[in-house]
């Protein structure tokens, strides 16, 4: 997929390519090991990515599962086209609309109560960026969702260690040890690596189930190709032909 | 009107089991007990959490659910703004959030619980309603507008204790629709919100001192405003006075100016709203409005010297 979304790079000036990298492995995993879909049961579970500018890894993934046509993939950003640089709701797979951060976690406790509402077993699973975390509104929902008796909420935090003017544990030491936090709200967690399919997996399968699990995953941004990984203007660049080709070649080797 | 508003939730939710309030740890709350006590599950305190409040109705919609979010008007909106534009309006969602106190009417409370400017604020954001009902009649019309609605909705309401204005009106609440609530053909009065009250009092002295018979019109759908009614209605009579308990910006005056315009309306227009201002007095709303220059007597008098 990281090829993929290379190759759309070559056909727009930006695509926030980094942030997607980053939590290509959480997304994949989510949906190939982790989400029961619409074929095996009538009450699918629901993936929001919070973190909206991650978008490309979600449209991948979407494109990989068939819900996407590659017709759609080229005409990302471009009129006449429905992708867009942030999920927008209406689009095939997306179930809510994300771009602005901190909103996805509240639409996904609605989401469970309901849910729980109508007696449905039936998970939301939310990707969160690290900055995220530094909005209120989603601490917010954070002390408020284990009260309401929520426990079908998997949250999974990209934890690149970056942001827009800098290293996240630079603007915000004080947001470390992440798990601690997460538990003093009262909910499940763990801490991984996030670019470890079995360990993302693991953490999900072993939880409890007695809270709503939040998973800690340490990431790179801009992962597998190594002059983007943690340098900031990855964020939102596309790579010339010369930068495209040796990331693609980067990629092969692996 | 909250009073009223609860009731008819209540009758809603017994009606339809998808319904759900959400709630920010306000006061007025109280006076959904039934609603509370009956539909546990369906009843929302989220604490003092304006964001969540309106990010966990949007959640509930997208599962096919009716939520209604309440607390004060300024809390309901202005604290969440961006989750009431992106979560509801941007993904047009079926949510009604409420507003208790809209205007000036938590008149001893100050600026921080006056929604002086709402509508022009909310009313701004493509795909957002906006309902103002006048008396508890209107509310309870409302709020079953506002479960049949397939959109977001801002009901705008009063506070509690507000009287019946319009059980004998000549015309039935409907959504969208401007309403004659008292029969007249010289001048006439459009206002909307239970400074309606204030609107008949001024009629009635209009006719008994200046004689003729004065129309009262409710305005009570803000958002979509009925600009066709609305440009019939001024076309009619030789004089129109506009009643607000809102902002000059954006609000009723501001709009039928628009619509004045864009109809070719030539007819006398008086209009009477809040002062763009933040005024620091602290007593009863009458008070309070005089201030703003809204006062039956002070309106009378400027219509009658004209």
């Amino acid at each position: 997929m990281r090829r993929r979304i290379l190759e759309i790079s070559q056909t727009v000036s930006a695509l926030h390519i980094a942030p997607a990298f980053s939590c290509l492995e959480i997304v994949e995993t989510i949906y190939s090991s982790l989400m029961r879909h619409k074929n095996e049961t009538s009450h699918p579970d629901t993936f929001i990515l919070s973190k909206g500018h991650g978008s490309m890894a979600q449209y991948a993934m979407l494109e990989e599962m068939g819900v996407l046509s590659a017709e759609e993939m080229l005409k990302y950003c471009k009129p006449g086209g429905i992708l867009g640089t942030h999920p927008d709701y209406g689009i095939p797979g997306i179930e809510a609309a994300t771009g602005s951060l901190g909103h996805g976690l509240g639409i996904a406790v609605g989401m469970a109560l309901a849910d729980k509402g109508m007696g449905l077993n039936r998970t939301v699973y939310v990707v969160m960026s690290d900055g995220e975390l530094q909005e209120g509104s989603v601490w917010e929902v954070m002390l408020l969702a284990p009260t309401l008796g929520l426990k079908n909420i998997v949250a999974v935090v990209d934890l690149n260690d970056f942001q827009s003017l800098g290293r996240t544990s630079e603007i915000h030491p004080n947001f470390y040890p992440v798990v601690d936090k997460v538990r003093a709200f009262g909910w499940e967690a763990a801490a991984v690596d996030g670019h470890n399919r079995q360990e993302i997996y693991d953490a999900v399968k072993s939880r409890s189930g007695a809270a709503p699990l939040m998973v800690v995953a340490k990431t790179t941004k801009g992962k597998g190709v190594s002059y983007m990984e943690n340098v900031p203007i990855w964020h939102y660049r596309s790579p010339n032909p010369d930068e495209y080709r040796l990331a693609l070649s980067e990629l092969e080797e692996k | 009107m909250r009073d009223t508003f609860a009731r008819t939730l209540y009758q809603v939710a017994c009606q339809q089991p998808n319904v759900y309030i959400v709630v920010a740890d306000i006061s007025p709350a109280g006076s959904m007990a039934q609603f509370r006590q009956e539909f546990p599950d369906r009843f929302v305190n989220v604490g003092v959490a304006e964001q969540s409040m309106i990010g966990i109705c949007a959640g509930l919609a997208l599962r096919g659910c009716k939520a209604f979010a309440y607390t004060i008007s300024t809390f309901a909106i202005y604290r969440p703004f961006e989750q009431v534009r992106v979560d509801l309006c941007y993904q047009n969602l079926p949510v009604t959030v409420v507003g208790i106190g809209g205007g000036v009417s938590y008149s001893t409370l100050g600026g921080t619980h006056h929604a002086q400017e709402d509508i022009a604020v909310i009313g701004s954001i493509p795909n957002m309603s906006i309902l103002a009902p006048c008396d508890p009649q209107e509310t309870e019309a409302a709020t079953w507008a506002c479960a049949a609605h397939n959109g977001p909705v801002y009901l705008r309401l009063g506070k509690a204790g507000e009287p019946d204005l319009t059980s004998g009106a000549p015309e039935p609440f409907e959504f969208r629709k401007i309403r004659k609530i008292r029969n007249g053909s010289g001048a006439c009065i459009i206002s909307y919100g239970p400074i309606m009250k204030m609107a008949l009092e001024t009629a009635a002295r209009m006719e008994s001192e200046l004689g003729g018979n004065v129309a009262v019109y409710s305005a009570h759908t803000l958002k979509p405003l009925d600009r066709e009614g609305l440009a019939r209605i001024m076309s009619s009579h030789n004089t129109v006075v506009i009643i607000e308990e809102h902002s000059e910006r954006a609000g009723l005056a501001a709009q039928a100016k628009q619509v004045g315009w864009d109809y070719g309306v030539r007819t006398k227009l008086h209009t009477f709203s809040l002062k763009d201002e933040f005024i620091h007095l602290y007593g009863p709303n009458a008070d309070l409005l005089a201030a703003h220059g809204l006062s039956a007597d002070a309106i009378f008098k400027a219509v009658a010297r004209d």
